[in-house]
């Protein structure tokens, strides 16, 4: 028998775990919760087996076979108050926490069976509304009904009373209409027929636009808010200028409607100067990076290499008479074109080259005369001061459209008599004015001062022919005015300059002092061309003749340290800005000499011929005050520029381990040098051969005090 | 003015220049030296070049502006100057 409740038990679960035999006999004995050993519960199992199932002695065919042990095993069976449905672990979500949360305790409750009632509590609202329409009279109402029968006399009596009282009692909680003479009346009024009206506005005009936010569009942006604000600033300021104002609005309608093209004019420029370097790209590219290499190979000698030509057609008669480098814009110079003959005067012409193009000049000015010097201003590049073969001088602003000058002399403010040879800015003097320096042969130095729309003229010295000071007892006339025809002022030095005349005298001269000279050299033969003092030397200046020599001169010292002979007149000679020692003179057989004292104190270590035809004079050579290269000017009017191979532009050797002074000091002491040498021929091995290479052979001088 | 006149004359006339083309900011060609096919094409293809190369130049550093640009082909060389308004086209041969 207990097999049986066994085996029944197990056939109902299966082969299933052991422990859920436990709810299930739970659930069967739900009410009676007791705990019994195995024999107990088999017996009342078995109780009930036996009431339900009769005598069942049918072994089914698949009933596991178990071991006497395993069927007197005792089986524990406790019986709860759990609900087996409900389930065990009910996890929630938790959304405070964000995640899933278990419930701690789960509800056990199992309904069995529900059924709704038809009861009502007497007191709740569903049961008085009820009551109401029942019309059973409440409680509280009977006060209220007693005073309202004396009010209400309508016909029906008792019952009306009782339905008024109804009425008010109903007040209280609901207002009921009147079962007999309530009379609801309803009417409809006139429904208006309904039209749609509809109104369509034109769409306002659209336009796609599509733009880019880049990085400089938004700078642009700014900018220009910045330029407008400015702008009202200064209107603010400038409040009470309205004819001004009315000025600038016509400008800038006549602007709009002047021609296009005159805004192509800087895009036009550079497209020039483009075309013009793809043309001469050789040329270009040697002036950058060609070295001669084989200077390597040549001790004591270098070359020029031949590089742009400028030439301009209009100039093509006048000949180059002065040359200058711009200081602010290293590629721009200025090129004076004249003439030196004095039966061929005519017309003459200021014109600027810039080396990016060298086909047209980016500025050119025709004048009425000659030519004959000009300087541009240090610190202000727009200012070029030209002397003139009739004698005027005049300022030019490159900064103005207009071809005349800003200034000119006339006869009435102090023009030279004669041509003027040599113009030179000076320092603004106190009052901020611009001024130069001219020197004519009228024997005249004069100082112009650029005041507001004028030239002031103030004579500074005037050159009188050395010897007639002295008024000879033969009553001779008023001593006669030299010619200058050079200056040049000192570097350092602002007062001292020294004036080369045509007698072929140097003299050293102040501004201070305007009847006597400081000293006097006896220069030349013939009238001295030029006259530089050296850049770096505070004592050294160099000065050329049409007598064919170069002589370099001590200032202290009144006969020339070196004397150079050419074989030719001599146009001009300057110096270089990179070496003390080095210098570069023309002459009128179309040669270039460069020399370089360090090197070799008695010959050019360049002699070369620059132009084609042999009889083309050369009239001026400038160095570049920062490329290495030269401009020479000849007397056909073309200009050209040559570059200066390594060997002339030599520094001098840097020792091992001894880093190089760099400086105009290291210039200076060179020159030094050089002179201390010439000063101490003692000390020079007894040497009393000249210092210098003529074809008249050696003239011994004396270098001795 | 007569100045740029002229030197637009010099451009055209020097050595190895094919043509030469001005430019409006639409890029829209004013004046030209090559046929009218050739010009608008040369016109709207360079205009977008070179606004493409400006913007380039102008995002890396806004203070920096283009100058000009050069194209150097096998056959030519095309040389684009761009100004606020105008730009100014120039096919040139240089080794000629």
């Amino acid at each position: 028998m207990p097999v049986t409740h066994k085996t029944l038990v197990k056939s109902k679960q299966g082969s299933n775990a052991q422990s859920q035999q436990k709810p299930l006999a739970a659930k069967t004995a739900k009410v009676v919760s007791k705990k019994k050993d195995e024999d107990d519960g088999t017996e009342i199992g078995e109780g009930g087996d036996e009431w339900m199932h009769g005598k069942t002695l049918i072994k089914p065919p698949d009933q596991l076979d178990l071991t006497e042990a395993e069927l007197k095993e005792e089986f524990t069976r406790i019986l709860t108050a759990n609900n087996p449905h409900a389930p065990q672990n009910i996890v929630r979500y938790s959304f405070k926490e964000r995640s899933y949360k278990p419930i701690s305790s789960v509800d056990q409750l199992a309904v069995h069976f529900f059924l709704e009632g038809n009861l009502l509590h007497r007191d709740s609202d569903e049961a008085r509304r009820q009551k109401a329409k029942q019309g059973l009279p409440d409680e509280k109402a009977t006060v209220v009904t007693e005073t309202e029968d004396e009010k209400l006399e309508t016909p029906g009596g008792g019952e009306d009373g009782a339905h008024s009282v109804d009425s008010k009692t109903g007040k209280k909680e609901q207002k009921l209409t009147n079962q007999f003479n309530f009379s609801e009346r309803a009417s409809q009024t006139l429904n208006n027929p309904l039209r749609e009206r509809g109104c369509q506005t034109e769409p306002p005009p659209r336009a796609s636009f599509s733009a880019t936010a880049n990085q400089w569009e938004i700078y642009d942006v700014y900018l220009e808010e910045m330029q407008k604000q400015e702008k009202n600033k200064e209107k603010a300021k400038a409040v009470p200028k309205k004819e001004d104002d009315k000025g600038k609005k016509k400008l800038t309608l006549v602007e709009t409607q002047s021609d296009d093209l005159t805004k192509v004019a800087k895009v036009a420029k550079i497209i020039e100067r483009m075309v013009n370097q793809n043309t001469f790209d050789d040329i270009a590219q040697d002036f950058r990076y060609f070295e001669d290499a084989s200077d390597e190979f040549r001790e004591q000698e270098g070359t020029l290499l031949p590089l742009w030509k400028f030439q301009y057609d209009q100039a093509k008669r006048l000949s180059v008479t002065a040359l200058c480098w711009n200081q602010s814009y290293k590629d721009l110079f200025a090129v004076g074109l004249g003439s030196y003959d004095f039966t061929k005067q005519g017309r003459g012409m200021l014109v600027f080259y810039s080396l990016k193009n060298s086909t047209y000049p980016e500025y050119n000015y025709p004048t009425t005369s000659g030519i004959l010097c000009l300087d541009i201003h240090p610190d202000r590049p727009y200012l070029v001061a030209v002397g003139f073969y009739d004698g005027c001088v005049a300022v030019y602003n490159l900064k103005e459209e207009r071809p005349e000058p800003v200034y000119k002399s006339s006869s009435k403010s102090g023009k030279h008599t004669d041509p003027v040879w040599q113009v030179r800015w000076q320092k603004d003097d106190m009052d901020n004015h611009q001024n130069f320096f001219s020197v004519s042969s009228d024997g005249r130095v004069v100082s112009w001062t650029l005041v507001k729309s004028e030239l002031v003229f103030t004579d500074i010295i005037k050159l009188s022919l050395v010897g007639a000071v002295s008024e000879g007892p033969e009553g001779v006339p008023p001593p006669t005015m030299a010619c200058g025809t050079s200056f040049d002022f000192h570097k350092q030095i602002n007062y001292l300059f020294l004036v080369g005349t045509e007698e072929g005298k140097i003299h050293k001269c102040s501004k201070a002092y305007s009847s006597q000279f400081l000293e006097t050299y006896d220069a030349h033969n013939m009238a001295v061309d030029a006259v530089k003092w050296n850049q770096f030397h505070p004592k050294v200046f160099i000065s050329c003749s049409s007598d064919w020599t170069v002589k370099i001169w001590d200032h202290t010292i009144r006969t020339p340290v070196f004397i150079f002979d050419l074989n030719a007149a001599v146009g001009d000679v300057a110096w270089s800005p990179y070496s003390s020692t080095v210098f570069a003179a023309v002459t009128a057989d179309g040669k270039v000499h460069v020399f370089d004292l360090g090197i070799n104190k008695y010959e050019a270590i360049c002699q070369q011929p620059v132009v084609a035809k042999k009889k083309t004079k050369l009239t001026h050579i400038e160095f570049n005050p920062v490329y290495p290269i030269i401009i020479v000017g000849d007397d056909r009017g073309y200009v050209t520029s040559l570059k200066l191979s390594p060997n002339l532009r030599s520094k001098p050797k840097e020792k091992k381990g001894q880093e190089l002074p760099r400086g105009p000091e290291v210039e200076i002491a060179k020159m030094e040098k050089l002179l201390s040498l010439l000063r101490e021929p003692e000390n020079s091995k007894g040497r009393t051969e000249s210092w210098c290479q003529t074809d008249y052979g050696p003239q011994a001088l004396d270098f001795r005090r | 003015q007569a100045e740029v006149e002229e030197t637009l004359k010099r451009i055209q006339t020097h050595k190895g220049v094919i043509g030469t083309i001005v430019v409006n900011a639409e890029g829209i060609p004013i004046r030209t030296t090559l046929d009218n096919s050739t010009t608008v094409q040369y016109a709207g293809l360079l205009h977008q070049l070179t606004m493409k190369a400006r913007s380039t130049v102008r995002d890396i550093d806004p203070q920096n502006d283009l100058t000009f640009l050069r194209i150097r082909s096998k056959k030519h060389e095309i040389m684009v100057a761009p100004d606020k308004e105008y730009m100014l086209i120039v096919i040139q041969n240089p080794s000629e």
